[in-house]
This record gives structure tokens, sequence and C-alpha cells, in this order.
């Protein structure tokens, strides 16, 4: 003890100390706060894409096939890949709840371990995008906010609408909102190019510009209502609504009443 | 006599010694105006113009009209660095670092959306009542002029930011000058000083928003005021009331205090809507470049009605000698608009023709008293509203849960069809009220009470409703068609035979009336 002692005054130590007390920190944070990255085993895999199969069997068959192979009313998942699945099913949107034009956004029938397991069975029919990892989503990082608005601007609100509102399409389809989206649902969006979506391929648009337009639509949503109730955010017409039905009537209101004889 | 009416009265002998404007004053203040709420819808357009002025020249206190390039450093953290013109920089300071200054933009931009409202429904009543008729048909033309110029001046200002909305909203003009046969081109480029979008349309917006117009506006105004002044106020009709009279108040307390107590509670309002409703949030659109478009790109209500017609126009194209000519925007965008307008200018001179009636009136009709001319009114209405809603068709889409395409279609049939249906219901309607008001004169008013007779029958008892009501119900004139003869009386047709057979039909379409109760009708019933 007193050899050890005799060091303590040593000009060493403090940056011995620091290095010390930063490992001890860093390794305690990492970890408690390491996430459990499933890394599947080849056996879990088999299980999982089994699992799969039997869902997609019992729930997706009857449209998409036995095989998945599609059928005249539905399209083949064939090569879909996992990204397809997750963002089809995790937000509701599959299995549809009736043939309408498109499939809405709703709550999802399936857990996340029934989706995880759906999407192992379609990605091991062939090769197809994959689910991004946290690690690629983190927007908050990655992502510049003024760039991933020119980038909306550019590609998603011609259908989207410059506040992301979303907008009709043609024959009764529609580009959904894109306020309260999952990033990881957003990011599936834009590789996958679901329903009448195009892929914005990782050429078109990098995955950093990608996470930029995450971080646009994260801020916009967050965006308080600058200047008085939004209205929407649609644009002119919910202004014009207001001002004949408020507006005016207000206004003719109280002429009425100013020219109302007394009684 | 106290010291201070001595003062005021010295005050006042003093300026009219020098201007002699006692009597004028006296003359002027004790003109009568007519009360009723539909006369003050003018005023509603009035006030709102007073309070453009006065926003509007706040917002040129900071609004920078060019399109020099700038890279965003201001305070809107999601558009920081973004390169944008410097008028829509400085529309983004205007609502995020001048104080008040969101709030005087909200107000301009909400009383301008009142203002155009407010002519809109100024203009219903002065047609539907007749009170265009001579000698006010020069104030109609100042009114349609005012109505015109309005649309045009309320889509500058909203092209001004050069915002992403307003930018494409002169993609849009700009494409309806271009559609004007053989000299389209060159005359969007005399606009614009070459390709668009180009850096002149901004400072050359500015100039026509902020002083051309607006001038224009102050001179014509003035003058549609000044008429109104000479040829006085219409009146309803009712007892007492003669086309050589006018029953109303005073200018002077009443009027006075009326008009200017509503001029604020105008702003109360206007400022009301400017400071809980977000109107055109520019800082969302983002910066115009011609490479964008939002879904949802909407002109404001009062030009929804063209970018209506344009969306439903079937794709006509022709290509003629090897020029393109864009009849899909030039009938929607020009033709029909022209046509629109133009009647609505010369309607007063072409009533006149059908019914050769050189009179003056001053009394105004109730609108069923003249079914024709309230059916057409309903029928352009309706043309108006099929074409507006067709506007906002993608919005009606996605709210409602239908394909743009139905939508389209059904407008574009219903542009056609529905018009013709509202004139017909409407007459049908007038002369039903006709009806209706004769019943009531004839019979008396309904008490809802019910007597049984000693022969078991029950019967409703009427009661006759007052002299006052009566008169009211049968005040107004019922003229036959006009004569027409098609030959003179040596049995030689007249010339112009067609046009005269034309104005025939009209006139007799424009007489068609239910005879009003007669004295002898209701001595007869009195009789009984």
């Amino acid at each position: 003890m007193k050899k050890l002692s005799k060091y303590r005054r040593h000009r060493a130590v403090a940056p011995l100390l620091l290095i010390f007390a930063l490992l001890g920190i860093g390794t305690t944070f990492q970890v408690a706060g390491a996430t459990t990255t499933q890394v599947m085993t080849a056996e879990e895999r088999t299980k999982a894409i089994a699992e799969g199969k039997e869902i997609f069997l019992k729930g997706c068959s009857s449209c998409h096939g036995l095989n998945a192979e599609g059928s005249s009313i539905s399209p083949s998942l064939i090569g879909v890949g996992a990204a397809s699945v997750d963002f089809q099913v995790a937000t509701g949107r599959m299995p549809m709840a009736d043939m309408s034009q498109q499939a809405m956004r709703k709550a999802p029938i399936y857990n996340d371990e029934e989706v995880a397991a759906l999407a192992a069975y379609i990605a091991s029919l062939a090769p197809g995008p994959e689910i991004p990892t946290e690690e690629m989503l983190n927007y908050e990082r990655d992502g510049s906010i003024a760039e991933g608005g020119e980038l909306f601007r550019t590609n998603c609100a011609m259908c989207h609408n410059f506040a992301g509102q979303g907008g009709a399409l043609t024959q009764g389809k529609y580009a959904p909102s894109v306020m309260g989206v999952k990033p990881v649902h957003i990011y599936e969006a834009m590789i996958t190019g679901p329903q009448a979506m195009p892929v914005f391929s990782d050429k078109t648009i990098t995955p950093e510009e990608k996470l930029s337009i995450i971080a646009w639509i994260k801020a916009a949503e967050k965006e308080p209502q600058l200047g008085g109730v939004a209205l929407g955010r649609v644009g002119p017409v919910t202004e014009g609504l207001l001002v004949w039905t408020l507006g005016l009537g207000l206004l003719i209101g109280i002429a009425v009443w100013l020219t109302t004889k007394a009684k | 006599m106290s010291a201070r009416e001595r003062i005021a009265g010295n005050v006042a002998s003093y300026v009219d010694d020098r201007t002699g404007a006692a009597a004028w004053m006296k003359k002027n203040l004790q003109k009568v105006f007519p009360d009723h709420w539909s006369f003050m819808l003018g005023e509603i357009a009035l006030y709102s113009f007073i309070i453009l002025l006065l926003s509007g020249t706040f917002l040129t206190f900071w609004f920078d009209p060019s399109m020099r390039e700038v890279v965003y450093d201001g305070a809107y953290v999601p558009l920081q660095g973004v390169e944008m013109s410097a008028a829509y920089a400085s529309a983004l300071d205007i609502s995020f670092e001048v104080r008040g200054g969101l709030l005087m933009r909200q107000i301009h931009h909400w009383s301008a959306l009142i203002f155009m409202a407010s002519i809109v429904v100024h203009l219903m009543r002065v047609f539907f009542t007749g009170a265009f008729r001579k000698p006010r048909e020069f104030n109609w033309i100042l009114g349609i002029g005012l109505l015109t110029l309005g649309i045009v001046e309320g889509f500058l200002g909203y092209s001004l930011p050069d915002d992403l909305l307003s930018g494409t909203g002169i993609r849009i003009a700009h494409a309806i000058i271009q559609a004007v046969p053989v000299v389209g081109t060159f005359l969007a480029f005399l606009l614009f000083g070459g390709e668009f979008p180009g850096i002149a349309f901004i400072p050359r917006i500015y100039t026509v928003h902020i002083l051309i117009l607006p001038g224009i506006f102050l001179a014509l105004i003035t003058v549609h005021l000044m008429l109104v002044w000479y040829q006085k106020h219409t009146q309803y009709p009712g007892p007492g009331r003669t086309e050589k009279n006018v029953v109303g108040y005073s200018l002077m307390p009443i009027y006075m205090a009326k008009a200017g107590g509503f001029f604020f509670i105008v702003f109360g309002v206007t400022a009301f809507l400017g400071a809980v409703a977000s109107i055109n949030p520019l800082w969302l659109y983002g910066p115009y470049t011609p490479g964008q478009v939002t879904a949802g790109s909407q002109p404001d209500w009062y030009m929804g009605w063209l970018d209506g017609l344009v969306r439903m126009a079937p794709p006509l194209e022709p290509v003629i000698f090897g020029y393109t000519l864009s009849l899909n925007i030039l009938i929607p965008g020009l033709i029909v608009p022209g046509i629109i307008f133009t009647g609505m200018a010369l309607y007063p001179f072409i009533e006149q023709w059908i019914t050769g009636d050189k009179r003056e009136h001053h009394i105004l009709d109730r609108p069923r008293n003249a079914p024709n001319r309230t059916a057409l009114g309903v029928m352009s209405l309706t043309f108006m509203l099929v074409a507006l809603l067709n506007g906002g068709n993608d919005l009606i889409a996605t709210a409602f849960d239908l394909s743009i395409n139905q939508i389209m279609w059904f407008s574009r049939i219903g542009i056609f069809v529905l018009p013709p249906l509202a004139f017909i219901i409407t007459k049908r309607l007038c002369l039903s009220l006709q009806r209706a008001d004769r019943e009531l004169v004839l019979h008396g008013r309904e008490t809802g009470r019910l007597v049984m007779m000693p022969s078991g029958e029950f019967v409703e008892v009427h009661e006759p409703i007052s002299a006052e009501k009566a008169w009211l119900l049968t005040q107004h004139e019922q003229n036959a068609p006009l004569e027409l003869e098609e030959s003179d009386n040596r049995g030689v047709r007249r010339p112009g035979l067609l046009k005269s057979k034309l104005r025939k039909r009209f006139a007799v379409a424009h007489a068609e009336q239910v005879p009003k109760p007669t004295m002898n009708d209701v001595r007869e019933i009195e009789h009984h």
C-alpha cells in the first residue's frame, strides 16, 4: 500500500485516473445501453421461416397464393423482400380489410414477432430489400432537416402535399399522410415503393438523403401551429371555406343585428 | 350659452365664413340612407379595402421585392441554409422576425379573402333585387370592374411571396398567357422579361400590386360611392316608400355611428381571424423552384372556379400548320371567363332590351317578383359553384374517399346540366312563392286553429294580414311582355325579324307571372 501511495503525486496519475474513469463509464454505458441485436442463428431462422409460412398460409395465401406466387387479384410476393412485408403488415395495410382501391393504414393485425416471422418467410423465397437496422435509421445524427425539406419538396410533395398531409391520386387512389409514421416504415416505403408509390433506390436518393427526408418529416410533425389553427395544412381551400362560413357569417350576422329596429 | 358652446360656435363660424361649408354640410349630413342589413354588404368590402391598405402599407416596410438569390439564415430552422429569393426570405422575416409581422400578414390575407367574398355577396344583392336598373347601369359596370380587378389584385398578392404555391400559380398564369393564339408566346416573353421564371416578374408584380391597382381601386371606389351619393340609395318596397323619396336615417348622427362602428367590427373580425387562424403558412411551402410542385396546389377561393374550369377541360390541343393551339387552356382560362364577365357587365342593358323598360327604378324588386332574373342569377351561381368545387376536387376526393376522376366527370357533365336545371327549379320556386303571396293576401294567414262546423267539417281559421303586409305583397307592378309587331301597318315585314322573334320569346319568358290579387279579387273574397 505504501509503495502505491508513494506514486500518488506522480505526474502520470491524473491522466491515468481519467482514462480509467472514462473506460469505466464507457463500459458501464455500453453494457447497460446495449441493444440486444438479434443475431439469428440458422436454427432460429429456420424456425421463424416455418412460423412465418404457417401465418402466411392462414392469413395471406387466399389472395397471394399458397407459394406466394400471386393471383389475378394480388401480386406475387417472391422477391419483394422483408422490408416490403414489414411496411405492409406492420402498418396494418395488409391484410386488406376490403377490395378497395388501395390498402389503407390501420391498426396492425399481427404483432411484432409475427411480422418478423412473415418477413423471414418471404425473404427466404428470394432476395429482396431488407429491413433497415436501427443503426441505419439514426436520422437525428445523420440527417439534415433543411436538405430533407428540399428533397421532400422535389420528390414527395407532388403527391404527399407540401406539409406531408397526403393528397389524391387517380381513380380513388391516394398518397397517404406521412405524419405519425415510424421512421423505419418511411424508409421502407422509399426502398420498396408500396402501391402507387415509385421506388426511390439508393442511387436516386442516397441513404443519408433518406434520413434527411425522415428528419424533415419528423420536424414538420413536431412543428407547433405557427400563426394559429393550421386548418389541416392543405392550402387555400380550407381558408376559403373558413372565410365563407365563419368570416362572412359573423359579419353578415352583425350587419343584421346593427340594422334590427329596437323593439 | 356655455363657454364651450361659444368657442365651438366661433370656430364653426370662422370656418364657415371662409369656406361656406355650413350649407353644404347641412344638406349632406342630413342625407337619408335606408336601413337594411343587405345594404351593409358593400360596406364590408369598403372597410376591408381600408384594412388592406393599412396592413399592406405595413408589409411594404419590410418586404423586399427582389429575385436576388440569398441563403436563408433566419429564425426558421427547417429552411436554414436553403437558397431562395430575397422576396421569399423577407416574407419569412416578416413572419418570424418583425414584431407583429405574422399577424399583419395574416390580417392582410384574411382581409383580402373577406374583401372578395363581400364583393360577391354585394353583387348578388344588387343583382337579385334589380338595383342595377336605370339609372344605376354605370355603377353596375364599375362594380364588375372592381370585382375583376379584385381577382387580379388578389392573385398578384398571392404571387408575391415567391413560395412554392405562389410560384405554381404564376406558372399557370404564364401558361394561360401562352395559350393566347399567335401572340401568346411573345406576350409571355414581354411580361416575364424572357423565359419563365426569369428574374423580372416579382418586382413587376410588386409595382402593379402596391401602386397601380390600389390607385385604380381608389379612383373607381370613389366614383362608385359618389354615384351612390348622387343617385341616392335604392330602397326595399314598403309603406310610404316611393320612387321619389328615400325612407331611412339621416347620415348624421345615426348612420354615421352605425357605419363607423361597423368599420371597427369588420376590422375586429379580420384581426380575430388573423390572430387565431393560420393563412398561407408560406414557411411550409418552401421557396419556389420550377422543378417542384405540391399536391393540392390551389389558388385562393376567388380564383378557384377558374382553376376548376381548367381542371375539367378535356385535353384538346390541335396542331395547326405546325403550331399548337392549347384549346384546353384557352377555352376555360380565357374564353369562358371572358364570356361570363362581359355578359355580367352587359346584363342591365340586356334586360332593358328584353323588357323595353326605360324608366328609372329606385324601389327594389323582391327576387320572387322577377322570376326570370332570379333564375338566371341562380343558374350563374350554380355554374360557378360546380367550377369551384372541381377546383378543390383532389381535397374532396381525399376527404370523402372518392375518386378524383369521378368528381371530374361529375363536374364535366354537371357544368352543362346543373345550371339549366337550377334555372327551371328557381323559376318554378319564384312562381310558387308568388302564388303563396296571392293566397296570403286573399285568404289571410293560417292560424293553426281548427274549428269544427256543426256539420262535422273541420275548418282552419284564417286571419287577415295587416294592411302594410298586404301592400308589400301587392305593390309591385306586373307588366305585360313587350309588344313587337312583326310587320308594319301595310303588312310589310319589319327588318331584323329573327332578332325581334328572339326578343319576343325572351320578353314573354321574362314577363311570366302569377297575377297578383287586384282590388276586385279582394272585394270578391270579402263578399263571400
